[in-house]
C-alpha cells in the first residue's frame, strides 16, 4: 500500500507516446527531433499532474534507440526534473531495457554525470549510469532491503554512518531513492513500483 | 574538357585517384568515362554523385560515359544511382541498360538522399525491415548487434543534417571480400556537398579557439574528440559512438572533408590513418566497413568475381 506523500506511479510508453507526440508512424527513437517530441509530451504530462510522481519511461516496444535520441529524451528530461531547478518532485524508472537501449542511455548519461534507475526483465531494479561506488553500493542496499536508515547501510557496507549518510542524501537529491524524514529513512524506486 | 577515365574498380580506395585526376577547375566541363568499370560499391557510387556535384559547380554539367559492362549497369540500376545520377550528369552509353525494378531484394539499402530528420527516420524503417535478416544471418551479427547498425546509420546521416547545411547521401551494401578478409562485409558510404567539418566548426560556440584550423585539424578535433560547433555537452557524440561500435566490430571508419582524411583502421587494413594535402572536395565523404563475425568457410556460398576478388553478396534467400 502507498504510504500517504508517496509518488504517484505514472507509466509512458514511449514507443505508444513518440507515435502521439511526433504526430507521424515513426517505430523507432531516433534523431533529435523526435526525442525532443517525446520529452515535451513526457513534461507536458508531468507538469499536468503537478505533483510528486514515479515516471516509469517504458522502452519495452522501442526497437531502435539511437544516441541523439537517447540525449534529448532521457538526459536532458533528467536534467530538467533532477538537476538544480527541480520544478517537481519526479522519479524516473526506464523499465524494458534491452541491450540495444542500455547502451546509447548508458552513454548519455555518462556524458552528463547522470543516473537513472532502470528495471530488469525480471523486475529487479538497477542503477544505470555515473555514479560512485560508495553510492552505488549504498543505492544497491537500500535496493534489496526496500526500506533502510543510513545506521542500516552503514552496518550492511561496514562503513562510517556518516560515510552511508552521505552517500544516501545523494542519492535521494538525484532523485535515485526516495528520502524520508524523521526518521531519516531512505525507499527505493523498486520497492514504490512494486507497491503500485 | 577534362576527362576523367575510372579504374575498374570504383571504392574507396580508389576514389582518391578519381578526384586528382579530376583536379576541379572553374569553368571546365568533366567528363567522366565509366565504361571499363568493372566493379562500383557504395563509396564509389556516391563519390561519383558528389564529383558530379563539384563540377556542376564549377563548370558546365558534366557527362558521364556509363559501363560497358551489363552486370554493372544492373547493380548500378538496382542501387538506384541512376535516379540521383541523371539530375547531375549528361548521360552517354549504357546500350541496353535495364530500368527501375521494384523490390530489390539483393539490396541493404539503395542510394537514398538525406534531406531531413524524416529521411533518416525511412532510411532506419527500410534498413530494419531488410537489413536484419542480412546482419544476422549471413553476417551473423546476435540480434541485438545487428539493431546497432541501424544507429550507427542514424547518428551518421544525422551528421549530414546537423552540420552539413546541404543535403547528402547514404548507401549500404553487403559483399564477400574473399582475398582481402575472408569474411563478408557491410559496407556503407555516407556523402554530403555541404560546408565540410572545418566551416562546420568555425561556427563554433564561444570559447572553442578554430581560429587558423585547416580541415586535418577539424576532422581530428571533431573525429578524435568530440568537437562540435553546438554548445551542448550532449552534441558531437554520434561520431565517438559510431567509432566505439565500429572498433567493436573491427570495423573501419573513415571520414574525409576538403583536403583531408582521418580513419580508424583495423588489421586487417592497409589504410593510412590520417592524409592531409589532398585535392580539395566539399563536404564530407564517410566510408565504413563491417566485417562478419565469423571467417568465410569452404562451400559457403561466397562468390569470387570483381576486382579484387569481391562481388556483392547475395542478400537474401
Amino acid at each position: 500500500m502507498r504510504q500517504e506523500g508517496a509518488p504517484v506511479p505514472f507509466s509512458f510508453d514511449m514507443s505508444a507516446l513518440v507515435r502521439r507526440q511526433v504526430a507521424s508512424l515513426y517505430s523507432h527513437l531516433v534523431t533529435r527531433p523526435t526525442g525532443r517530441a517525446l520529452r515535451m509530451g513526457i513534461e507536458s504530462q508531468i507538469g499536468e499532474l503537478g505533483s510528486a510522481c514515479l515516471s516509469v519511461l517504458d522502452f519495452s516496444q522501442v526497437v531502435v534507440l539511437d544516441y541523439s535520441c537517447a540525449d534529448e529524451t532521457v538526459a536532458k528530461l533528467l536534467q530538467r526534473f533532477v538537476g538544480p531547478e527541480k520544478p517537481l518532485p519526479v522519479f524516473f524508472v526506464a523499465r524494458g531495457l534491452c541491450e540495444q537501449h542500455r547502451e546509447p542511455i548508458e552513454s548519455v548519461l555518462e556524458r552528463h554525470h547522470l543516473a537513472l534507475v532502470g528495471e530488469t526483465s525480471t523486475g529487479a531494479c538497477e542503477l544505470l549510469g555515473d555514479v560512485t561506488a560508495l553510492e552505488r553500493a549504498a543505492w544497491d542496499r537500500v535496493e534489496r532491503r526496500g526500506v533502510a536508515t543510513p545506521a542500516e547501510v552503514a552496518g550492511d557496507l561496514e562503513v562510517p554512518t556518516a560515510a552511508a549518510e552521505e552517500a544516501l542524501r545523494a542519492l535521494g537529491e538525484r532523485r535515485l531513492l526516495v528520502r524520508r524524514e524523521e526518521p531519516e529513512t531512505f525507499v527505493s524506486l523498486g520497492a514504490l513500483l512494486s507497491a503500485g | 574538357m577534362k576527362v576523367v577515365t575510372l579504374p575498374g574498380s570504383v571504392e574507396e580506395r580508389t576514389f582518391e585517384g578519381v578526384v586528382r585526376e579530376a583536379a576541379l577547375q572553374p569553368d571546365t566541363r568533366l567528363l567522366v568515362d565509366a565504361r571499363h568499370v568493372r566493379w562500383v560499391d557504395p563509396y564509389g557510387m556516391l563519390g561519383l554523385l558528389a564529383l558530379g556535384t563539384a563540377a556542376a559547380r564549377t563548370g558546365e554539367r558534366p557527362a558521364l560515359r556509363l559501363p560497358e559492362n551489363h552486370e554493372v549497369l544492373s547493380y548500378l540500376d538496382r542501387m538506384r544511382f541512376f535516379q540521383h545520377a541523371e539530375p547531375l550528369f549528361e548521360l552517354h552509353g549504357g546500350a541496353g541498360r535495364p530500368h527501375a525494378e521494384q523490390g530489390h531484394s539483393d539490396v541493404l539499402l539503395e542510394v537514398t538522399p538525406i534531406r531531413s530528420h524524416d529521411d533518416v527516420h525511412g532510411m532506419v524503417d527500410r534498413v530494419n525491415e531488410r537489413g536484419l535478416t542480412i546482419l544476422t544471418r549471413q553476417l551473423q551479427y546476435p540480434a541485438r548487434e545487428a539493431f546497432q547498425f541501424s544507429v550507427i546509420l542514424s547518428e551518421v546521416c544525422q551528421n549530414i543534417i546537423e552540420h552539413a547545411e546541404a543535403d547528402g547521401w547514404v548507401a549500404t551494401q553487403t559483399y564477400t571480400w574473399t582475398k582481402r578478409l575472408g569474411r563478408k562485409v557491410v559496407v556503407i558510404a555516407v556523402m554530403d556537398m555541404g560546408i565540410g567539418f572545418r566551416r562546420s566548426l568555425a561556427g563554433a560556440a564561444p570559447g572553442q579557439d578554430t581560429a587558423g584550423w585547416d580541415d586535418a585539424a577539424a576532422l581530428e578535433a571533431a573525429f578524435m574528440h568530440g568537437r562540435t560547433r553546438f554548445h551542448d555537452p550532449g552534441r558531437g557524440q554520434g561520431i565517438q559512438q559510431i567509432r566505439r561500435q565500429v572498433g567493436r566490430w573491427g570495423g573501419r571508419v573513415s571520414i574525409r572533408s576538403g583536403t583531408a582524411r582521418i580513419a580508424d583502421v583495423p588489421d586487417w587494413d592497409d589504410a593510412v590513418r590520417q592524409e592531409r594535402g589532398l585535392p580539395f572536395l566539399p563536404g564530407a565523404q564517410i566510408g565504413i566497413v563491417l566485417p562478419a563475425r565469423v571467417p568465410l568457410e569452404d562451400g559457403s556460398g561466397a562468390t569470387e568475381g570483381g576486382a579484387h576478388g569481391r562481388s556483392p553478396a547475395r542478400a537474401a534467400s
